[in-house]
This record gives C-alpha cells, structure tokens and sequence, in this order.
C-alpha cells in the first residue's frame, strides 16, 4: 500500500477533505451497525419508562432486574444446552460426510463423478422451506420430531453441499506427488484420506465447522416446526417465544436477546478469518 | 516432495499390486461417497420429491394420500391473490436488493480499499451483523421500529421527526422497513465478498490508469468495475436467491402482516402447510418455490455465470 509516491494529487489540503469525507461515510455507517447492538445490550438495563422517555442515552439508574431474571430462568440454560448439543452433533456429522465424499470427488475417476458433483452442488438452491413439509413427515414417521437428531441429521444434509463445494477445490489442490509418494509407502485411499489429507485441510476443515457451527446455531424455520416441546426449544425458538411472552415488556426482551447475542458475536470475533473466508473462497475464484 | 518421473514411472504399474493414482475400486468410491449420498438423499433429494409428490393431493398431511387432485393446487396458488402479493413482495426485495444493497456494498468496499485507517475494524464491525441469527435481528429490530422508538427518536434527533411512521404496522411501508433490516443484516457480508474479488485485481492496472490521467471515477468505471463483474454477479445471484427464500426474519418480525403486506412465498408456504394443515397445497406451493429458484440459477448460469467460475455458489 506503499504506491502513493509518485502520482500527482491536488493540493494537500483538497486530498485531506475527500479523505475527511471517506472517514465520515464509514463512521455513519459504523454508527448504522452499532447503535442498533448497544440499544439491545443498553436497553437490557432499563426499565420500560427509561425505555419510553429516552431510548438513546445511558440507562439512569441502571437496571439489573432484566439480566437478573434472564441469567436465572433455567429455561434459557435449557436452549443454550440444547442449541450447543445440535450445534455439536451436526458439526460431527458433516465434517466426516462432506470431507470423505469431496475427497473422492476431487481425488478419483470415476464414472458419475460429474453427476453426483452436479447433484451436491444443486443442493445450494434449496432451502429448508422447500422440502419442509416432507421432512416434517419423514420425521414424525421415524420418531425424530422433538429430538436433537431430527433437527442435526436435516441440518447436516442441507450444510453438506457448501461444504463440499469448498473442500474439494482444496483437495485438488494437493499434489499428486504426495499421493504418489504414499502410494509408493503402501497408503491406499483411506491411509491417504487419513494420514496425509486430512492433516493437510485442518484450516478448511476447521472454516467448515465454523460454518456448520453458525449455521446450527442460528437456524429457526426448522426448529420451529419439529421442537415442539419448550423444552426441547433451541436459543432462537426461545427468544422468539420470550419476544411473544413479554409483548409489552421491551427491556425484558433485550435482555434475553442480548444474551442470546453475544455468544455469536463472541464466537464471530474469535473465528472471524475461518468464517469470512470460508464464506468468499467459496464466492470468489481464489 | 520431488519424485523424479522416471521412479513414479517405475513403481506404478499393476503387478505390484497398487493402482494408479487417480482411480480406485468403484465399492471403495461407493463407500467414501456412502455417508454423505444417505444423509443428502435421506433428507434432501426423498423430501423435494415427495414435495412433488403431495403437490398433486388434496392432503391434511395425516391421512392416507387418496385424494389426487392434479394440477388443481398450482391452479389454486396462481389464482390466490395474496400468494400472488407474496410472488411480488420477494420480487419488490430482490429489486431492491440489487438496485441498492449491492450497489451500496460495492461502494462500501471500494472506500474500505483506500488508505483508511482503521479499516479492519471498519470491516469486521460491518460483516457483525451477518453473524447474528434472524430471530435475534427481527426481534432488537421490532423494538427499535416500536412507536416513539429509537428509530423515531433517532429521527426527530436530526430533525425528521414527522417522517416517524408506524414502521412495521402500515402496511404500506412494513415491507420496506424489512428491506432496510434486510440490508443492514446481509450488505456486510456482500461487501466482505466484494472486496475479496477487489483484492485479485492487480493495483498495477488501477495505477497504470491513474498515471495516464483517469480520474478516480474513470478509474473505477473503466478498470476497477469490469474485472470485479464476476464477483459482483456472485453477490447479485446470492441475493436474488436468498430474497426468493425468505422467511425467518419475517416470521419474526411480523409474520407476513399487516394484512399481508410482508407475506413472502415461504411464509405463504409454512402458513398453509402448517397453520392450516394443507400439506398437499402447501407443497404445490414449495414446488413453486422450488421451481423459481431453479429457474433464476439456470438462466444465471446461462447467461450471466457462464463464463466465470466452477463452484460459485456460496450459502
């Protein structure tokens, strides 16, 4: 970024206007994201009146009943438990699937190879919503309604096509000559997958289950429809229902929310370079 | 790892016992493929078939499938004016979405590639709220619209007070109110996009036509915008997808309310199946879906992608 020698800008002080300009246009925009989050995380420390005369300002007196109410509802302990668990039981399910399946496909001849390529990757058009309806029955038929499997095994299924369309240019990219090598040392398919593959793709692997992860724990539409039971709710069923329960009670929301908020932003803050290049190595030619 | 060609020539052919690198016995390929081809056909490719399937039911989703209707679902969905709205709400946000989402986050991007400092922290905060799940968004966002609200004290703060609005209750502009939540959700993630694909072009050429006089604007129409054309096609095509499958945030939000003013296909789609309990109608309705969004990916391919990447296609 060291390439500004030369070239002939205006005057200094016209330069340093447009430059005041640029800081303005992102500082507005910096506001636009973080005014919304520090309403939610201030006005958990208000009470309604507060919330009603001035909802811009610090809380005055600060209010801890809301949080208090929110950290002891066990409720809330029961979504997260069950948000993580899904969270878990799905990751453990795409990684072996979609790295052993992009490993084939990007290792092997093999007649249909295209196709099932093509079929994957098909599935990055459909949402849950299109194939809602069946996977409600098929559900209810096997007995998954209402268990963390019946939400886990439909998430993997769905996360499995972005999740091997960014292995497998990865694993193309590995050189033959590794694979040669093992094969000279004996290695079939599985030692190799194993031993020398999958050493190799922790940093994708590792951006995969990141994805897995916020995927998990965000969802809602399919939550909804099979967690019929509170107590089987995760963390967004809860605070949609909390949203629902306490229509008036605008602070008590922010509460439940800002908390339910925070472990992403903290999860974001810590996996940000897993998460945004997963998300463009896979929208952008690398 | 350099294997002179000459030894791998040596080692690979058959009598050893190994094959060639490359290939593999079909039941070994079959086996590797095995847990992801179950779990895809199990809960994906079973589901969108059996989708098409009670499409031609008139079904309440627990007795047996006996009453085949034919066509008269789709028949009934085009002729339902509010599934109709519903059609045009998703196509008011995918509009919008490319007219200003995109073209913001484009803008957005390219200020972040000049000398700013700070300009991670500038990225990292922008991309937060893409982060964020839909439920916990719609909800803080359904506070901040309430009357007298932030969002209106924030208005009358700089001066625009009367242009408060019942912003999620008038149905006139309930739709537009999820549009900017929409944008302030996702234009962070479309901008991270952007700027990776601003990344591979080479400074060299934006310096080359800076030197021969091209002002900044000429630079960027001329240079900077055509080679990120495949990126921003990226970003248009994710949008266009995502808008045409939206639901959770208005779910939660305001349901598809006020009468009917933010219903989109999916909330269509999920009201019928599951509030109503037509399961036969509902999934004519999912076959809809279904068939728009393979519509708008093939022509997309065809005609806008084609030339551009294998593997394009990001969540």
């Amino acid at each position: 970024m060291t390439t500004t020698t030369v070239r002939t800008k205006g005057p200094s002080q016209k330069f340093d206007f447009g430059q005041g300009l640029l800081y303005l246009i992102a500082a507005l925009v910096l506001l636009a994201i973080i005014v919304p989050l520090s309403f939610s995380i201030i006005g958990g420390f208000r009470s309604n009146s507060q919330l009603a005369a001035d909802p811009v300002g610090l809380p005055d007196p600060w209010v801890w009943t809301n949080y208090q109410t929110a950290l002891t509802d066990p409720s809330f302990y029961g979504w997260v438990r069950n948000s993580v668990l899904i969270a878990l039981i799905t990751t453990a399910l795409v990684l072996p699937a979609a790295s052993l399946a992009a490993f084939v496909i990007a290792r092997y001849k093999f007649r249909g190879r295209e196709l099932v390529f093509a079929l994957f990757t098909l599935g990055l058009l459909f949402p849950v919503a299109v194939a809602i309806l069946p996977l409600f029955i098929t559900l209810r038929q096997t007995g998954l309604l209402n268990s963390p499997l019946g939400i886990a095994l439909p998430q993997a299924a769905f996360g499995l096509p972005l999740s091997i369309v960014i292995l497998r240019p990865f694993f193309r990219s590995i050189p033959r000559d590794l694979e040669d090598a093992a094969a000279i040392d004996g290695c079939g398919p599985l030692r190799f997958y194993w031993s020398v593959m999958l050493p190799l793709s922790r940093p994708v692997l590792s951006t995969i289950a990141v994805l897995t992860v916020v995927g998990s724990w965000n969802a809602f539409l399919l939550p909804l429809l099979v967690l019929i039971q509170p107590e089987q709710w995760t963390l967004p069923l809860g605070i949609n229902n909390i949203s629902a329960q306490y229509v008036t009670d605008t602070a008590m929301i922010l509460a439940y929310t800002t908390l339910a908020m925070i472990p992403a932003l903290i999860f974001y803050f810590i996996a940000q370079k897993q998460i945004v290049t997963g998300l463009t190595t896979g929208g952008v030619k690398g | 790892m350099v294997i002179s060609d000459p030894q791998v020539k040596v080692t690979r052919p058959n009598r050893i016992g190994r094959r060639a690198p490359g290939t593999a016995p079909w039941p070994v390929i079959f086996a590797f493929l095995l847990p992801a081809l179950a779990l895809y056909t199990l809960f994906v490719l079973y589901p969108i078939t059996q989708s098409i399937r009670y499409s031609g039911y008139d079904w309440n989703g627990l007795e047996p499938l006996t009453d085949w209707v034919g066509l008269q679902n789709f028949r009934d969905a085009f002729a339902d004016p509010l599934f109709i709205e519903a059609i045009t709400h998703n196509g008011i946000i995918i509009g919008l979405s490319l007219l200003l989402q995109i073209p913001f986050a484009v803008a957005l991007a390219v200020l972040l590639t000049r000398n700013l400092k700070g300009r991670g922290v500038f990225r990292t905060m922008y991309f937060a709220p893409f982060i964020l799940s839909e439920v916990v968004t719609g909800v803080v966002w359904r506070q901040i619209y309430r009357p007298n609200g932030l969002f209106d004290q924030v208005l009358a703060g700089v001066g625009a007070g009367d242009l408060s609005r019942e912003w999620l209750a008038d149905p006139k502009i309930a739709l537009y109110s999820l549009f900017f939540v929409i944008s302030w959700k996702y234009f962070g993630f479309h901008m991270v996009l952007i700027l990776a694909g601003l990344q591979l072009i080479p400074t060299e050429l934006e310096e080359a036509s800076a030197i021969d006089g091209a002002s900044f604007w000429k630079g960027f129409r001329y240079v900077t915008l055509p080679l990120l054309g495949p990126t921003i096609r990226v970003s248009m095509f994710l949008s266009i997808i995502g808008a045409l499958q939206l639901f959770d945030l208005v779910w939660v939000t305001t349901k598809g309310g006020p009468v009917n003013s933010t219903a989109t296909m999916a909330t269509y789609l999920v009201d019928w199946g599951f509030r109503r309990g037509q399961f036969g109608f509902a999934s004519a309705v999912s076959v809809i879906v279904f068939g728009l969004s393979l519509i708008v990916a093939l022509l997309y391919q065809r005609f806008v992608l084609r030339r551009d990447l294998e593997g394009a296609l990001t969540t």
